[in-house]
């Protein structure tokens, strides 16, 4: 492995990296604004700030141009690939029965206190993003339409729980299908307009119906109560026994101890059934004609249309059962966390799950799943590094530092590996025999 | 008929800083066809630098002259975030030329994703109020059901607006960089054959949006007297609607599309409901692409097999 680049000139082009980034640190880094006694700004000067930017960046730089090879260039046919196809083929298996076992495992090993936070925090957290994932992969993985807006329906889902649960006392598992019609009918209603668009115009219109979505929410007081939202909603029951400590609970009627614990684990079930079910749903629907259509529309819409496909009744399908997905994971977040505002739906959450579709690779089920992991998972993984504490000192809060490094991953993940995670795609149809390609010969966003 | 007046001056005021921001999204979308999500942070950073160098020019350095401070905080913000648009788009998007039409999409929501948190971690997450300055104001009518006013810092805004419009359309109208830009937006390939250096056209796209919008950022700034980490957003959305509506890649589309998202989000808060004005926004967007999707002044775009 030769590096790339002569050490002077990497030496070179480090340093005018430097320099770059002094320029950049120079305001907005070297000088805090900070209130005074009397809510005056003031200024605070910190020019070693600007040193330790400048610093970072050069060394940054330099090892990058001296020590990291040029990647090689993939040929296009072949599909560059992350696992080995044994591993690949594995994996969802391995991963499912994982999964089944961890609530169980943790349990056992962490006890009912310790054990909570992992299968909450990463557990359902994590499963809720992989269902949203698998959900928008209908719509921008396989039908190539951009959607930006696709918090709506999960807020749709979410209020439909919350106000029909604390209106009409309906209890979940009548409006967990309910939540579903309910968002797909609203996907459906967004489909109808965007028929015409394509690719970014209709990114900016799903964003705009998302924002809309979310101002209604926050404005309709009567309706939604507000920025305020709805509060004690009720909370999930196994399938009609109340999770708590009276004799008709559940606790009670298995015999069992009564522990916070065992809702949880419930909840756990509850999304890694639905997320399997969306998982599924997609195999099937890929196999249908309906699946195909959508694939052969993300490729070429105009050949689609020439080859007699009902381009209308595509989009439509594809917005209303990516919404519907939605629905159902907003009506189980309702659930779990008995309290909703639109706080919780803002475009934020669309970027995330849309960069978890788009970096597991879109149209990969497996890619989805991994990407939802590594980015949810990662920022969760930030609350905890309380070490950092010891190192920065006790005014370093490392879940500040989330999102940052959040937006961040998101700009490298796309440099290092624009078609994502997993990068080849299996096709649905062949012809005599089952050949991967690589993820840069499928179309995409096309709209 | 004075709340029309009135309204009519800070609706004009408000479109002159969108207008600003939405050439930005049309040059660049016009360029290399992608949607620069990350303009909005890039004005939010801008009047945060604007705000500073204001703070560093009347309390370190201990100028006097409001106007000469005004003009080199206008010029550092200009500059700076000039600087900072050069690196966004070398880092975040030349990589990505040429790889499929989501990859910078999806990088540039990271890098505005970025941008924000990253003024939030170091300025604080807290609403940053600005001193006042320009206080006076001109009385136009006096006697009715109240007065209307047009204060300094409103002529102030559209004065500036437009001396730096004519200023742009200039440089692109009238140099050899303009015309450059121009071949590009036309046909990168051709261009290229023909000796122009598109990188190089292209970081200038970058580098003149990004002043245009440290432009808007000062003044908005200076106009609302209150910046925060979370203003880029919505004022980046309706720039982009503005862009949108004007038609977008058309440079005169934007401004005038700024000026009529301006004028409608005014007069909608003014006579209807201030809670609405962003749907009021938004849904012109929805309702301008279905029925007119290549905008007031766009070219409607071609589908070819």
């Amino acid at each position: 492995m030769s590096p790339s680049m002569s050490i002077t000139r990497a030496l070179r082009e480090a340093g005018f990296a430097g320099l770059v980034a002094a320029g950049l640190a120079f305001p907005i880094l070297t000088l805090g604004t900070e209130m005074d006694q009397s809510n005056r700004l003031v200024l605070e000067q910190r020019w070693s700030w600007m040193a330790i930017a400048a610093a970072l960046v050069f060394v940054g730089r330099f090892l990058v141009l001296a020590f990291a090879r040029k990647p090689a260039r993939a040929a296009p046919h072949t599909g560059a690939r992350v696992l080995s196809p044994a591993l690949a083929a594995a994996l969802p298996r391995a991963g499912v029965i994982a999964l089944f076992l961890f609530p169980m495992v943790m349990l056992f090993w962490l006890g009912p206190q310790g054990s909570l936070k992992w299968i909450n925090n990463y557990g359902v957290q994590i499963l809720i993003y992989v269902m949203l994932g698998w959900g928008l992969n209908i719509v921008v993985g396989l039908a190539g339409l951009l959607d930006l807006g696709y918090v709506a329906f999960y807020a749709v889902g979410a209020y439909t729980y919350a106000l029909l649960s604390t209106h009409f006392g309906l209890s979940f598992w009548i409006c967990l299908p309910l939540a579903g019609l309910m968002a797909a009918s609203w996907g459906a209603m967004l489909g109808f307009p965007v028929l015409r668009l394509r690719g970014d115009y209709l990114a900016i219109v799903t964003l705009a119906f998302g924002e809309i979505v979310s101002a209604v929410l926050t404005n309709w007081t009567d309706f939604s109560n507000g920025k305020a939202g709805i509060m004690s909603i009720p909370r999930i029951t196994f399938f009609g026994l109340p999770f708590n400590a009276n004799e008709n609970g559940f606790a009670a009627t298995f015999g069992l101890e009564f522990q916070a614990i065992h809702r949880t684990i419930f909840l756990f079930y509850l999304i890694l059934a639905l997320a399997l079910i969306t998982h599924v749903v997609t195999l099937r629907l890929r196999a249908l004609p309906v699946g195909r259509a959508w694939e052969a529309l993300r490729e070429d819409e105009i050949a689609c249309r020439s080859l007699g496909i009902n381009t209308v009744n595509t989009k439509l399908t594809a917005f209303a059962l990516g919404a519907m997905f939605a629905g159902f994971a907003g009506s189980f977040f309702a659930v779990r966390q008995g309290f909703v505002n639109p706080d919780s739906f803002t475009f934020m959450e669309s970027a995330t799950i849309l960069a978890i579709v788009v970096l597991g690779g879109m149209g990969s089920q497996l890619g989805v799943a991994l990407a939802a992991v590594v980015m949810v998972g990662g920022t969760e993984v930030l609350r905890e590094l309380t070490f950092l504490k010891q190192i920065f000192g006790s005014s370093f809060d490392p879940s500040l530092y989330r999102m940052l490094l959040f937006g961040l991953a998101m700009v490298v993940m796309m440099i290092w590996r624009p078609r994502g995670l997993i990068s080849s795609r299996e096709p649905s149809v062949f012809l005599s025999q089952k050949k991967n390609v690589s993820g840069a010969l499928v179309q995409e966003g096309h709209g | 008929m004075e709340n029309f007046l009135q309204q009519l001056i800070n609706g004009v005021t408000l479109g002159a800083i969108y207008g600003l921001i939405a050439i930005g999204y049309t040059m660049v979308f016009g360029i290399i066809g992608m949607v620069n999500f990350a303009h909005g942070d890039v004005f939010m950073l801008s009047a945060f630098i604007a705000l500073i160098i204001y703070l560093a020019m009347t309390q370190i350095l201990g100028v006097t002259s409001l106007g000469l401070v005004f003009l080199i905080v206008l010029v550092c913000a200009m500059a700076l975030t000039a600087l900072w648009n050069w690196a966004i788009e070398r880092v975040a998007y030349r990589p990505l030329r040429g790889s499929f039409r989501l990859a910078p999409l999806i990088s540039a929501i990271g890098m505005s994703i970025f941008l924000a948190n990253f003024v939030q971690v170091v300025q604080g997450p807290r609403n940053k109020p600005v001193p006042p300055m320009f206080t006076d104001v001109i009385h136009v009518t006096s006697g009715g059901a109240f007065d209307v006013t047009l204060s300094y810092k409103q002529i102030l805004i559209v004065g500036v607006t437009g001396v730096l419009l004519l200023a742009f359309w200039y440089l692109v109208q009238k140099t050899a960089l303009g015309r450059a830009q121009r071949a590009c937006e036309q046909d990168r390939t051709m261009a290229a054959l023909l000796g122009v250096d598109v990188d190089r056209t292209i970081s200038l796209t970058f580098i003149i949006g990004a002043a245009l919008a440290a432009v808007a950022g000062t003044l908005y700034m200076m106009y609302y007297g209150v910046v925060n980490f979370s203003d880029g957003f919505t004022p980046g959305v309706k720039a982009f609607t503005a862009a949108v509506l004007g038609g977008i890649g058309s440079l005169p589309g934007a401004v005038i599309g700024g000026l009529l998202i301006g004028l409608i989000e005014t007069f909608w808060s003014a006579y209807f409901s201030s809670d609405y004005k962003d749907v009021a926004a938004f849904s012109i967007l929805v309702i301008t692409l279905i029925f007119m999707p290549s905008g007031l002044l766009g070219r409607p775009e071609v589908e070819k097999v």
